[in-house]
């Protein structure tokens, strides 16, 4: 999903030679900010976020009230994008269909999160069969192709926001899990996990203090390139009908209005919007990533 | 290299087994009774509870599910995938029908994909930091957060509806001769929306692997012996830098696979993702069922291949019989 961005600026050695140590967090925030793309994102994706969390009062009209007097219209000064078939705001059920979008993205991810990294861990941690088993598992899992085992399982548990989320979230942990066991895999080995061992530390704390905190960083950067892959992933499937059910509004489901003939001709102000929101949100989530990533290693966000 | 490759095909086992399990067992856990599914309440009512338990032993349908699992196995290695609910058609027949044109569609896509990503990953490399760089990049990015169904709509709405250039859906037109041109202007749109996908990807691949190449002291030593600059960027880093790119057009399969879900669907594109889509909405798990397993199983045997090709081509592993 991710792609490397340079920040277009000269890398950031003049702040890691100074002879004062520098904190952690003043560091990462600085690198972040010389990102000038991730700030961007970020602002975009809190403002996105807020409208969603205030949406009641950003949206100008109910969503979801029906008003056939004004069906099919254009932007005008009463419905600024416009009003779909049945004479609902189009801009109404773009602020409420974010509340859902954004928030299948961030549920989804943290599910998956968490699978991957507690897989990932016992995996890297304990390694031999154990190893073996779980990176079986997950060889097995990357092998469906993604969109076609979701909607198969969608199409098992029957469509809404929640199974969506969980779907997503139960089937695409692999990579964090990967991520994970490959972190772990070499931070065991170092000096200062030994030194625990040996002063007796056990093996829980040993992964919960000493070697998760520190493998923590790509996990992050990852996550936050899953809510946006998860976005699309629920974009498509309510595209397809097989995700969010209308007449819940989610910026996918909005767009599948346009596999109609008619409305893809005649009335673009029901399907370019929620297409181009889709693709601000997803492009702002990336960008972040691509700081984070940045900022919270210095040495791979050079290339 | 032949323990290496070994290696990979005894681990590909156990996948393979783990495949069709999750794929079972998913399936499985589907709601409704294979007996009463083609009966109506009225002729039901009529047969009676009994007749009702008489299909089912006579299926084998009371048998522990581990058993049915067994059975279900030794019928899929005679190759026989079971028969659709919808059209009692035989479910690998269906499938074999609509491979070729998912294959058509996604190996055209592959293949510009690499084309075209390859040297733009390579030039972005070569000049890091440089505009070319940072526009492709951006690029790249802005392409992979569009949702593949926009650019599919946008490009119907330009290239179909408005302009009439291309067709907007189908693999011929109907009443017409079946000649390959007309087959080609079918398949430029979809292929166009599959193609945006892959050409990100293999950019980035592309670029990070030759920045990789171009960091490592043979380059140094090519420069030192007073090559020229073209020479040591053609011979020696783009060779060494198209080994890795194997691994990821092969890893590129499972998101090719789910992009023609999306793709066939818009352009009602005859193939495997169109067949998902169409055994979903009606709930034909036998054709659920193979869709999975056949599209899983190609994922594994690409990868299989890729790990193999990369062992072919890249001496470290070739000697050492291991990779990472």
């Amino acid at each position: 999903m991710a792609l490397n961005v340079t920040s277009g600026t000269a890398p950031t050695s003049s702040l890691l030679l100074q002879d004062e140590p520098v904190h952690p967090r003043k560091r990462f925030i600085h690198a972040f900010i010389r990102h000038r793309l991730a700030v961007a994102g970020l602002i975009i994706i809190t403002l996105l976020g807020l409208a969603a969390i205030f949406a009641p009062f950003v949206a100008t009209h109910n969503p979801n009230t029906v008003d056939l007097l004004a069906a099919g219209q254009g932007p005008s000064h009463a419905h600024w994008i416009g009003t779909d078939e049945v004479g609902r705001d189009v801009f109404s059920r773009l602020v409420y269909g974010a509340r859902v979008s954004l928030s299948v993205g961030f549920v989804a991810v943290a599910i998956y999160t968490a699978i991957g990294v507690v897989l990932g861990s016992i995996s890297g941690y304990f390694g031999g069969t154990t190893n073996s088993i779980i990176q079986r598992l997950t060889d097995t899992v990357m092998c469906f192709p993604p969109l076609i085992i979701i909607i198969a399982a969608v199409s098992i548990t029957g469509p809404s926001i929640w199974n969506v989320m969980i779907i997503i979230g139960l089937l695409t942990w692999t990579g964090i899990c990967r991520l994970v066991q490959a972190q772990f895999l070499s931070i065991r080995e170092q000096e200062f996990v030994e030194a625990a061992r040996a002063v007796g530390v056990s093996d829980t704390r040993l992964i919960f203090r000493y070697i998760l905190p520190n493998s923590l960083a790509p996990v992050i950067v990852a996550a936050t390139f899953g809510i946006a892959g998860a976005i699309l992933t629920e974009a498509g499937l309510s595209f397809l009908g097989l995700g969010v059910q209308p007449p819940t509004a989610s910026w996918g489901n909005l767009i599948n209005l346009a596999q109609s003939a008619t409305i893809l001709q005649k009335m673009p102000w029901l399907w370019a919007p929620p297409g181009i929101l889709i693709a601000v949100a997803v492009l702002s989530i990336n960008f972040v990533g691509d700081g984070l990533r940045d900022a919270l290693d210095p040495r791979s966000g050079r290339d | 290299m032949g323990q290496f490759i070994l290696n990979r095909i005894l681990i590909a086992i156990p996948v393979l087994i783990g495949v069709t399990l999750l794929a079972y067992f998913l399936v499985e856990l589907a709601p409704g009774d294979p007996v009463t599914a083609f009966i109506d309440p009225i002729t039901r009512a009529q047969l009676g509870e009994e007749w009702v338990e008489m299909r089912r032993e006579q299926l084998g349908l009371n048998e522990p599910v581990t058993t049915r699992y067994v059975l279900w196995i030794r019928e899929l290695i005679q190759g026989n995938f079971g028969y659709s609910l919808i059209s009692g058609q035989a479910v690998n027949e269906q499938i074999l029908n609509r491979l070729g044109p998912t294959i058509l569609l996604m190996g055209t896509a592959l293949i510009i994909g690499t084309v075209v990503g390859i040297p733009l990953g390579i030039l972005s490399a070569v000049r890091q930091y440089s505009w070319v760089d940072y526009l492709t990049t951006i690029g790249g990015f802005a392409t992979i957060s569009t949702p593949s169904f926009f650019l599919g709509l946008g490009l119907v709405y330009l290239f179909a509806v408005r302009w009439r250039i291309f067709p907007s859906s189908g693999m011929r037109t109907l009443g017409q001769d079946d000649t390959t041109m007309d087959l080609v202007r079918h398949m430029v749109l979809p292929v166009a929306v599959l193609a945006m996908a892959q050409v990100p990807l293999v950019m980035r691949y592309a670029r990070s692997t030759m920045l990789e190449v171009l960091r490592q002291d043979y380059m140094t030593t090519a420069r030192a012996k007073g090559l020229r600059e073209r020479a040591v960027l053609l011979i020696h880093a783009f060779r060494n830098a198209l080994i890795p790119l194997i691994t990821i057009i092969g890893l590129s399969l499972p998101e090719l696979l789910s992009g023609a879900v999306i793709v066939e669907t818009i352009f009602q594109w005859p193939g495997m993702g169109m067949l998902a889509i169409n055994s979903v909405s009606a709930r034909d798990y036998p054709m659920i069922l193979g869709v999975i397993l056949v599209t899983a199983t190609m994922v594994l045997l690409s990868n299989l291949l890729a790990d193999v090709l990369y062992a072919v081509a890249d001496p470290r592993i070739r000697l050492q019989g291991r990779k990472r």
